[in-house]
């Protein structure tokens, strides 16, 4: 049947499709040549608009910035290739494996990311290296997403030429703008219905 | 959404009429439509490139269309090259028979749903339980809707028409939840309750699909809640319903979409989340996915050289908003999925101008040209509108136009009915005003203006400064108000 169908489509839409007019042509992008320091200032002002926790922090202070956030959580899960000198040395974490974590009882989740958008104040997962599994950021209800500064990108556009490679391995991406949200009662925006109720954007300054 | 389907039940006018006395769903209606408009000028200003954008996504779709075959053909085989299935169906029947085949085949019982206007096209669910398997959805608004054994409204907040007071009603009723108030956030915690099980246990997932690039095989999910991410993460089994036309070129395309979609949608700089995948990820996700490629009228809208431009569509909902007959009749009266100025002119080209009750929708309209404007992909909604009228008084009894233009009639009657028009008018007028008057018209409505001025759309119109006057704002400028009943008229146009 499905072959039939396929055929049959496919000749449907050869007959129907129209004969183009020009060839569509990408118009050129200017560069807008934007201060980097301008560009990182719009990305955090953004992300907290949209109810993301901001913290701006140092390299060297990140092990103690995460340590304060995640104060008082005992089931902290992170990808298995996290870089170990993120974390306090003292915390307790679960390294994420498919057959041994059950995140329905991890409580915080700490991950890297691949890029951030300025534009929109978004957050990009690629779920490459430090980032895990797309199940790892969305079950747990707190997650930490760590962004350096020269991830940051101005513009959607960037951001999409950057995970051009991701894309082309077949690498599953995750978009995130803030936490979780509806509006569909009344249109009164509540954060948190199925994903993460609290997102912290731990933003690193200087190299990683 | 529950039964769903393309066919009207009823006439246009006949249907109308039942929603017009509904006062609470307008008050509703006109709350959310006001809200989202006002925030959505706000989103589309901040980029200061937004007509290039319109012009670009509008061509990258023409392109699409001029070329469909190869890129569908292109889609299948990236999808396939990364452990990917892809099945073909003419028909809504075909495709509700290949997701009842694949679900049967893993036992299921239940599926999960993200919020997909395909599937409600198709009428999936009716067609599942047809084969004993439940489909539950996952989008809040849908699930209140399903609960409540309704049809969706709106294509972006289908239960927009329905209140605090009555949802929490419903959840105590349907779901057993104890609910002390009628806070939104208390309600979204007892979905959330009882979604979550049902996320953890249910090993298929249905899905739509907003875009799928031809280049890399990715297919793209726009969302708020993170439903979409659970429905696509969590199961065994991913199946996702796409019209054909949804194909993009390449993944650099992704970007023009990607920044006008949400800015139209929902207002929105970006929505929460987006999720794209490329077939299955060993360790991740799905381990089996399947992609069913819709046609269902599609080739038939693509072989005409006026309604094709209806394909460019990318569901965003903006002409919805805008719509003075959609404020007032709501979404039920266009008796589609596809309700709005949209759903008036693909409506009845999925139905091949065929459907007595679906044909009276190109009268459902004001011709205010609102939604042209709106459009992010510069669907010219006017134009179809005009054309889909010839074709069908060309073809079809005369009690069949005698009805629709009864909606023409009705429209034009009620001057405050254009209030909300001529406000986007005025806005939207800029390059076309010299000298305090329109000279011409774009498109089709020119011949309005080829031997006459049209005098430009004041600045205000007496009503707005009543209602903005200090004293109105006492009351609050927030408070949603149904005036129209009321109200006087201040200004005839034309
Ligand atoms: S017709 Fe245009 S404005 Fe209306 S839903 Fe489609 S893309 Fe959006």
């Amino acid at each position: 049947m499905s072959a039939e169908a396929r055929l049959e489509i496919l000749t449907r839409v050869n007959r129907a499709q129209p004969a183009e007019p020009t060839r569509f042509q990408r118009p050129a992008r200017p560069v807008s040549g934007r201060d980097e320091h301008d560009v990182v200032e719009q990305f955090a002002e953004y992300a907290a608009e949209y109810r993301a926790n901001v913290i701006r922090t140092s390299r060297s202070a990140l092990p103690a910035v995460l340590g304060d956030l995640l104060q008082g959580q005992v089931q902290v899960a992170v990808p298995k290739d996290l870089a170990a000198d993120w974390l306090p040395a003292a915390l307790a974490v679960h390294r994420d494996d498919p057959d041994l974590t059950d995140l329905t009882v991890i409580t915080a989740v700490v991950t890297g990311a691949a890029v951030a958008i300025a534009e929109t104040g978004t957050v990009v997962l690629d779920h490459g290296p430090g980032q895990g599994r797309r199940a790892l950021t969305l079950v747990p209800d707190h997650h930490i997403c760590v962004v350096f500064e020269h991830q940051v990108v101005e513009s959607v556009l960037e951001a999409v030429q950057r995970l051009h490679p991701s894309a082309r391995r077949g690498q599953p991406l995750t978009w995130i703008s803030g936490p979780s949200a509806t509006s569909d009662i009344e249109l009164s925006r509540v954060e948190g219905v199925h994903g993460p109720r609290t997102l912290d954007i731990v933003l690193v300054a200087g190299p990683p | 959404m529950s039964a769903g389907g393309i066919k009207p039940a009823r006439p246009f006018p006949a249907a109308a009429r039942d929603t017009l006395g509904n006062a609470q769903m307008r008050r509703n209606l006109r709350h959310a439509t006001t809200t989202i408009r006002e925030k959505r000028q706000r989103a589309v200003d901040e980029l200061p490139n937004w007509e290039a954008l319109r012009d670009e996504a509008a061509a990258l779709k023409d392109h699409v269309m001029a070329h469909l075959s190869e890129y569908l053909l292109e889609l299948e085989a990236s999808v396939q090259a990364r452990g990917g299935q892809v099945h073909w169906a003419r028909t809504a029947q075909e495709a509700r028979s290949i997701v009842a085949a694949l679900a049967q085949r893993h036992g299921a019982q239940e599926v999960i749903k993200v919020k997909s206007i395909s599937t409600d096209e198709i009428e999936l669910n009716a067609g599942l339980a047809a084969h004993g398997i439940h489909a539950i959805e996952t989008d809040l608004a849908e699930l209140i809707v399903q609960l409540a054994e309704d049809q969706p409204s709106h294509i972006l907040v289908p239960a927009i028409h329905r209140n605090r007071a009555e949802i929490r009603e419903l959840f105590q009723r349907k779901l057993g939840a104890e609910l002390l108030t009628d806070d939104p956030k208390a309600l979204a915690d007892a979905a959330r309750t009882y979604l979550r099980e049902k996320f953890l246990s249910t090993t298929v997932a249905v899905s739509g699909a907003n875009f799928a690039v031809a280049e890399t095989g990715t297919v793209c999910v726009v969302e708020s809640e993170g439903n979409g991410r659970m429905c696509l993460t969590m199961p065994d089994v991913l199946i996702s319903v796409m019209g054909i036309e949804k194909v993009l070129p390449t993944w650099q395309d992704l970007a023009v979409f990607l920044r006008v979609l949400p800015r139209s949608s929902t207002a929105e700089r970006m929505n929460p989340y987006t999720s794209f995948w490329s077939g299955v990820t060993p360790g991740d996700g799905p381990q089996e996915f399947h992609l069913v490629l819709l046609d269902n009228g599609r080739t038939d809208v693509l072989a005409d050289d006026v309604g094709r431009q209806t394909l460019r569509c990318i569901r965003c909902s903006a002409c919805l908003n805008v719509c003075p007959v959609y404020e007032r009749t709501g979404g039920h009266a266009y008796g589609s999925v596809y309700p709005g100025p949209i759903g008036a002119i693909l409506t009845p080209q999925l139905l091949q101008l065929e459907d007595e009750n679906a044909n009276t929708l190109p009268w459902a309209s004001s011709l205010c040209g609102a939604c042209y404007d709106a459009c992010p992909v510069k669907i010219n909604i006017p134009e179809v509108l005009l054309y889909l009228r010839g074709q069908i008084s060309d073809a079809q009894p005369p009690s069949v136009q005698a009805a629709a233009f009864k909606v023409a009639a009705w429209v034009m009657s009620e001057p405050h009915r254009f209030e909300g028009a001529i406000k986007l008018a005025r806005t939207g007028q800029g390059p076309l005003v010299k000298h305090g008057a329109i000279h011409a018209l774009p498109g089709l409505l020119a011949g309005w203006t080829a031997s006459r001025d049209l005098p430009a759309f004041p600045r205000q119109t007496f009503r707005e400064w009543w209602r903005q006057r200090p004293a109105a704002q006492e009351h609050g400028p927030d408070r949603p108000e149904d005036t129209s009943e009321t109200a006087g008229n201040a200004w005839e146009p034309l």
